[in-house]
């Protein structure tokens, strides 16, 4: 489930309207691009709704959908994030198998991850963990050799990181240490 | 006031001064069929939906309005499939209404039912689903502002038939009620960049302008004129585009691409800069994009940002209207120094620009070299050619010249002489065959006072021809010249020059139909021509029949072929000019 090493995200702001979704998707299945992440829910303002979106693809094809999906009536604004210039983040839920013996282990890794157990089950726990994709990858490595039941993630959302103004840096002690993600 | 959803949708057509619906009632679109006897709004009744959805194209094609055509759901509505995709190919706005069973019974496999929306998605600029009456009147106004602006284009309204008949509170939105927060077209460039082309056009030595079919729509013949004229750059007028620069005048080089004669291929070939105008590089004008053009800086103006950088990167990129982009280019030029007259005012940067005599020369010595020829032997097989060119003498100027695809659509851009626009009407992008019969009934109805001639071949023809009917019901008198050479010619040339001659399923039969009995049963004159000599007096006649249509069988050479040719995936400097030249010879 890693995303592939030159993903690129798209976030488009689109119309709340039936059918939106479709369109979008369109324009990446008829030239057989497979989107490998996909999230979209409503915005702050209801009539519109983002839609974050990870492909594979080279740059240029890439710009060129951008540029076709801009056209889309429905869709309002449109940017493509570099990975690190975004800001990412993802959800995931497991069940994974945590017999008595287990459990504590399960637990422990639960805890260092700073997930959160959501359900139990005699045997077998659900767990919810949020944060950068790569710690979900990371995660998800760990928490596997106890053995899966079932996993959900949620695809990355993604906003622009903001930009730092230099005046209100230097009046920090140290500038460097609020890296996100 | 209160009306039905069905009286609503009639009434907004007629806010949007539609003077003409090309249509076919069905179930689901019944309640909109009642309110129409009302109406001032003409309805030709078509007899298969692919001809309204033609007819439309031909009608916005001579207008430049937009086309609007009505059909009923399910099979009615995918009949209309092929018409969008050749609009939206082409750039061509036409307005499709198609019923659609209740919303009730959407999705449950009901009678006719057929998911429209899903399946013209990507062929329509946009479409729409209504779902509440009372939204008629503003998607109405949507879907018109939507396909007559930008880069214009199909779009299509799916109508509920329970939305039809439920009952509505009549309004008229004004421009800004309309809902489309995400719709930009472009419209003006970026005045910095049209700066950076005016100084490139200024310094270069082979410039060509490249325009394409954005000039017509942007109505942007006139400054195309006055740009050729005050910078002396000659002009070549793609498929799309032909009209948009007069072919009489010196400066006009004629179609480029796959079929274009030598010295308009040539000279993109050749140039330190293509201007290229509402034009799209489009494969059939590119040849092989690595080796098109390969020493020629660019300009690329479109309307579509999407356009730009898409096959060819651009020098200067500017996304805006051609017609307000070419006067923001002449005003920079002649801040430049480049006076109206041609003349560089001195000291200025226009005054520094190269001599571009030399490549005007050169561009008129391959004019004499590579001119287009054919051969029309004295009693010998009449020649598709010698009827094309008969036919342009013998009309007036400003007749109007209707194509469908294939060879007779080639011979017909490249021997017509296109003085004016907007008179040339072909698939282009889709290439679909039988749009050239209900295309020229829809041009004929859009402008009733010019003569209009379809150029189609016989397989083209076999196509769409029932629409004749159609024609003489309606007391549409065009024309339709067919050139009847038994073959599907292009597919047989292609097997001819690529596939060794081996002739696959390419053999029609000149005499099956009988063009001129199936002429006469569909109320049409018709008239057979078998030889050079009767081509003249057979036009004449047609040329006096204005109560019916009429069809002309031209028997033509099954033999010949178009050319010059780029073969398919070749650089254009592989230009084959003729016959004579070894590939091809029979």
């Amino acid at each position: 489930m890693k995303a592939p090493g030159r993903h690129h995200i798209v976030s488009a702001l689109v119309e709340n309207k039936a059918g939106v979704l479709a369109r979008v998707a369109g324009l990446f299945s008829r030239r057989g691009f497979n989107i490998f992440s996909l999230a979209v829910a409503p915005t702050d303002d209801e009539r519109f709704s983002r839609i974050t979106i990870v492909v594979d693809v080279e740059s240029a094809p890439l710009e060129q959908i951008v540029r076709q999906l801009d056209k889309l009536v429905n869709v309002v604004e449109i940017a493509e994030l570099a990975p690190e210039e975004a800001t990412e983040r993802e959800m995931l839920l497991v069940t994974v198998q945590a017999t008595p013996a287990e459990r504590g282990n399960v637990i422990q890794l639960v805890g260092v991850f700073e997930g959160t157990i959501v359900d139990v089950g005699l045997d077998s726990m659900t767990v919810m963990l949020a944060g950068p994709p790569s710690k979900i990858d990371d995660f998800e490595m760990l928490i596997r050799p106890f053995g899966i039941t079932e996993l959900q993630r949620t695809g990355r959302v993604a906003l622009p990181k903001l930009a730092r103004r230099a005046a209100r840096l230097r009046a920090l002690p140290s500038d460097e240490s609020d890296e996100a993600g | 006031m209160k009306m039905t959803g069905a009286q609503a949708l009639i009434k907004s057509l007629e806010m949007q001064q539609v003077e003409v619906i090309f249509g076919l009632p069905g179930g689901a679109i019944l309640p909109v069929y009642d309110p129409i006897l009302d109406s001032p709004i003409r309805h030709i009744l078509v007899r298969h939906e692919q001809g309204a959805g033609h007819m439309a194209e031909g009608y916005a094609h001579v207008t430049g309005r937009p086309g609007v055509a009505m059909v009923t759901s399910g099979p009615g509505a995918t009949n209309i499939v092929t018409p969008l995709a050749d609009a939206a190919m082409d750039s061509i706005p036409i307005v499709v209404i198609s019923g659609q069973v209740a919303t009730t019974a959407i999705g449950t496999d009901a009678f006719q039912e057929c998911p429209i929306t899903g399946v013209t998605m990507d062929i329509t600029k946009h479409n729409w689903l209504i779902t509440d009456a009372q939204d008629i009147p503003r998607v109405i106004a949507e879907a018109f502002e939507v396909a007559t602006t930008g880069r214009p284009g199909p779009v299509l309204v799916d109508l509920p038939k329970d939305i039809s008949n439920a009952q509505m509170d009549w309004y008229w939105p004004a421009r800004s009620d309309l809902d489309l927060p995400g719709y930009r077209p472009a419209s003006d460039g970026d005045p910095r960049s049209v700066l950076e082309a005016a100084k490139l056009i200024l310094s270069a030595e082979r410039p060509v302008i490249y325009a394409g079919g954005g000039i017509l729509k942007a109505h942007a013949s006139a400054e195309l004129k006055e740009l050729a004229e005050r910078t002396g750059i000659p002009v070549v007028t793609t498929l799309m585009a032909r009209g948009s620069f007069p072919d009489s005048h010196p400066l006009a080089l004629g179609m480029p691409g796959m079929h274009g004669n030598y010295t308009a291929v040539t000279a993109m070939q050749r140039a330190d800069l293509l201007i290229a105008l509402g034009s799209r590089f489009d494969d059939r004008v590119t040849g092989k994009v690595g080796a098109f053009a390969p020493d020629a800086k660019v300009i690329h103006v479109d309307v579509d940002p999407a356009e730009l950088g898409k096959v060819r990167r651009a020098e200067v990129q500017i996304a805006g209207d051609a017609r307000k982009v070419t006067t923001e280019l002449l005003r920079s030029l002649g801040a430049l120094g480049l006076a109206q007259s041609g003349e560089a005012v001195p000291g200025s940067t226009a005054s520094e620009r190269p001599d571009i005599a030399p490549w005007i020369a050169q561009i008129r010595k391959w004019q004499e070299q590579f001119p287009l020829t054919y051969n029309q032997e004295e009693g010998g097989a009449l020649k598709p050619q010698y009827v094309v060119e008969t036919l342009r003498d013998m009309t007036p100027d400003d007749t109007i010249v209707v194509a469908g695809v294939g060879q007779h659509q080639m011979w017909a851009s490249q021997y017509w002489r296109f003085d004016y626009p907007n008179t040339w009407v072909n698939s282009g992008g889709a290439g679909t065959m039988g749009f050239a019969v209900p295309a020229a009934i829809g041009a004929k109805v859009g402008k009733p006072d010019k003569m209009v001639w379809a150029i189609d071949g016989d397989g083209c023809f076999q196509m769409t021809a029932q629409e004749l009917v159609t024609a003489s019901a309606e007391r549409i008198p065009m024309k339709v010249a067919i050139l009847n050479n038994a073959y599907l010619g292009m597919v047989r040339q292609w097997q001819e020059l690529f596939y060794e001659e081996r002739y696959s399923e390419v053999y029609l039969s000149p005499d099956l139909p009988d063009y001129v009995k199936w002429a006469e049963a569909m109320g049409a004159v018709g008239i057979r021509v078998e030889n050079a000599e009767e081509v003249a007096p057979a036009i004449e006649k047609a040329n006096g029949v204005d109560d019916r249509p009429v069809v002309i069988d031209f028997r033509t050479d099954a033999f010949e072929k178009v050319y010059p040719m780029v073969p398919s995936g070749a650089s254009n400097d592989d230009i084959i000019v003729g016959p004579s030249e070894g590939e091809g010879g029979r």
